[in-house]
């Protein structure tokens, strides 16, 4: 099976639904041109013509309730945000009318917008260009929230976003940009909603997602060194977020850590250990921990940045803690 | 233009004028809650700019909207069940007031963020552009969005791609109450969107005739693919800025200075002139539009409320 990057799963997607589609247009911050500031979105100018794929003045707000209207009169637009820190200029655009629109006209207008963004931390990119914004996006009604760890997930996601009826927020992980990994030639589409366990273990159950993912998976390999077998749910979809599958293996190992890159206070880890305690909570044999990120911008200084971000030995800090 | 089309005109300025009139008795009744926008005095504008619009052609605009949906040939029985928050309301209650709708008639909707509305114009005009449509977009906003960030986003980038959208600035004076003296730099609003490399109108929103006559050379533009255009129409809200509004901002003698120059009598003058036209085809006329709107108001009293177990639906599509 080839190996291939995250970032090319991702321009594999895109181009292959847009070879199925004549509906679905690109646009944001040196998309076309340029080919994307990660380069995501090379060679698609080249094959699909200025038309379907071009660059914008840097208008987010503009771009996003561009995306909205062209919806609304029948096209799949997917732009660019060039970060998801710029999504703030938006956000007026996304969360108070591309989310709410559909609900607010009683269902006459439908909007499969993807909004695409890379994010995160880790890059020594100072405090306004590392954010992790999803939990906002999960907040709100009416959007749909992707966040794949993985190449062949990447794709999957991607090409489930393309087909799907509503709005989407695709988060991509600057992290895991060169992250190679096995991509099938043929893809079928996600299932939107629907988690991954990537390892069993019946000691304890790490719920990730993005870049965590690699962290819970890296901390549950070192884990067996001390004959501890965690199990290892990657989310994929955070809106909505597969309950199923994170009860079901709660139910299995009794112990759960949340693992985010994101500041605790109301965020995904949170959302997840309230649900265990109101769906599971007799199935627990010790309370369910998170390991966030610190709640502070990301300063700039690498080893301040790297205290930030959760790392394996805190994963498997919090395992002990609950075994 | 001919007699029957202007009397159509009259027809329509008195079922906007009326509506709003319908609308703030039920208000003060509390039988319509939250927000209440009303038009009236700025019919001109909104009839005179949708005149030459065809069928296919997209209306959106802000939340002052019930003329705008009435004028695209909305029900006014749906818009009055809607400000009741009632099932048979066009948005089934759960747009109200700010937010009318009907794609059937290609009118997409009254916005209640200021200059919200203006990139998703463009993008009907991009989606229109890009699927060869022969479309237009007009988009109604007030002088209050001329100051927001997004709309100078939007008025570059739809003259950048020349999109087939018509910019209409209904320039009442007043953002709330702050006057446009002390709320934009550039007292011309018009002076403003020039800078965005587009044509620019300046019209008297007081007259159907002037603003028609503008309106259908920046639909022709569009429509050519000659880009956007925009139109700063001067006109003049009667009412507050919403039923909770009383307007002491503003003298008694402006009010009234507006007043005397009010397009419905200004419509039928001009009617007189060239037609022959009795008092009683006026009559008719607004005997008509009345039973229109007490059938509005009697059948939106007799409506139903959705049903709570509804409040989930037409959040996602399938």
């Amino acid at each position: 099976m080839p190996k291939i990057s995250y970032r090319d799963a991702i321009n594999q997607a895109l181009r292959e639904e847009m070879q199925r589609d004549e509906s679905i247009i690109i646009f944001g911050e040196d998309v076309a041109e340029y080919e994307g500031s990660f380069k995501v979105t090379r060679g698609l100018l080249k094959e699909f013509g200025p038309r379907r794929v071009f660059d914008t003045p840097i208008s987010e707000a503009a771009i996003i309730g561009m995306a909205t209207g062209a919806a609304m009169g029948g096209l799949r637009p997917v732009p660019e945000l060039m970060t998801v820190n710029f999504a703030y200029l938006a956000m007026d655009q996304i969360l108070n009318h591309l989310a709410l629109m559909r609900y607010m006209f009683a269902g006459q207008v439908t909007l499969p917008v993807t909004i695409r963004m890379p994010g995160g931390g880790g890059h020594q990119l100072g405090s306004q260009h590392s954010h992790s914004l999803e939990v906002h996006f999960v907040h709100t009604p009416g959007l749909k929230v992707l966040y794949p760890a993985t190449p062949v997930d990447a794709k999957a996601l991607l090409k489930a976003a393309l087909r799907d009826p509503n709005p989407i927020i695709f988060l991509e992980h600057e992290g895991l940009y060169n992250l190679e990994g096995e991509v099938p030639e043929q893809v079928e589409p996600a299932v939107i909603g629907q988690a991954q366990v990537l390892r069993e273990g019946r000691d304890a159950t790490l719920i990730a997602y993005g870049a965590m993912t690699h962290v819970a998976l890296e901390a549950a390999a070192l884990l067996t060194g001390e004959n501890v077998e965690a199990e290892v749910i990657d989310l994929r979809t955070l809106r909505p977020w597969d309950k199923r599958t994170v009860m079901a293996s709660v139910a299995k190992t009794h112990r759960a850590v949340a693992v985010e890159e994101t500041p605790p206070v109301c965020g995904i880890g949170a959302e997840v250990a309230a649900s265990i305690a109101e769906s599971v909570f007799d199935e627990l044999d010790a309370p369910v921990r998170r390991v966030s990120g610190k709640d502070v911008p990301l300063p700039y200084a690498k080893h301040l940045e790297q205290a930030c971000i959760p790392q394996a030995e805190d994963v498997i800090a919090a395992v002990r803690r609950v075994l | 233009m001919k007699k029957a089309e202007l009397l159509k005109v009259y027809a329509l300025m008195r079922l906007a004028r009326g509506f709003e009139g319908r609308a703030a008795e039920q208000y003060l009744k509390g039988r319509i809650g939250g927000f209440c926008h009303l038009y009236a005095g700025e019919e001109a504008v909104a009839i005179g700019a949708m005149w030459h619009l065809r069928p296919e052609d997209y209306v959106i605009g802000s939340y002052r909207d019930h003329a705008y949906y009435l004028i695209r040939g909305g029900d006014p029985r749906k818009a009055m069940a809607e400000l009741f928050g009632h099932a048979d309301g066009c948005c089934k209650g759960k747009g109200g007031s700010m937010h009318l709708f009907d794609k059937g008639l290609n009118y997409l909707g009254g916005y209640a963020i200021v200059a919200g509305m203006c990139p998703i114009a463009a993008g009907l005009a991009l989606s229109a552009q890009y699927r060869k449509e022969d479309r237009v977009v007009l988009c109604f906003f007030g002088d209050g969005a001329t100051n927001q960030g997004v709309y100078h986003e939007t008025l570059n980038m739809a003259s950048l791609y020349r999109l087939p959208v018509v910019w209409v600035c209904e320039n009442n004076y007043y953002a709330i109450g702050t006057n446009v003296t002390r709320s934009s730099a550039q007292e011309s609003l018009a002076r403003k969107a020039a800078a965005y490399n587009m044509p620019v109108h300046v019209v008297d929103g007081m007259d159907f005739f002037k603003m028609q006559s503008v309106a259908e050379r920046a639909i022709a533009a569009a429509r050519e693919g000659k880009g956007p255009s925009f139109i700063e129409a001067k006109c003049y809200r009667y009412r507050g800025h919403s039923m909770s509004d009383p307007g002491t901002y503003r003298s008694k003698e402006e009010v009234e200075y507006w007043k005397s120059r009010d397009p419905i009598p200004h419509l039928k003058e001009a009617i007189r002139n060239d037609f022959e036209a009795g008092d009683d085809e006026f009559e008719a006329i607004d005997r008509q539009v009345a039973g229109i709107l007490d059938d509005a108001v009697r059948a939106a009293e007799a409506g139903q409320e959705l049903p709570v177990e509804k409040l989930y639906e037409d959040l996602y599509a399938d």
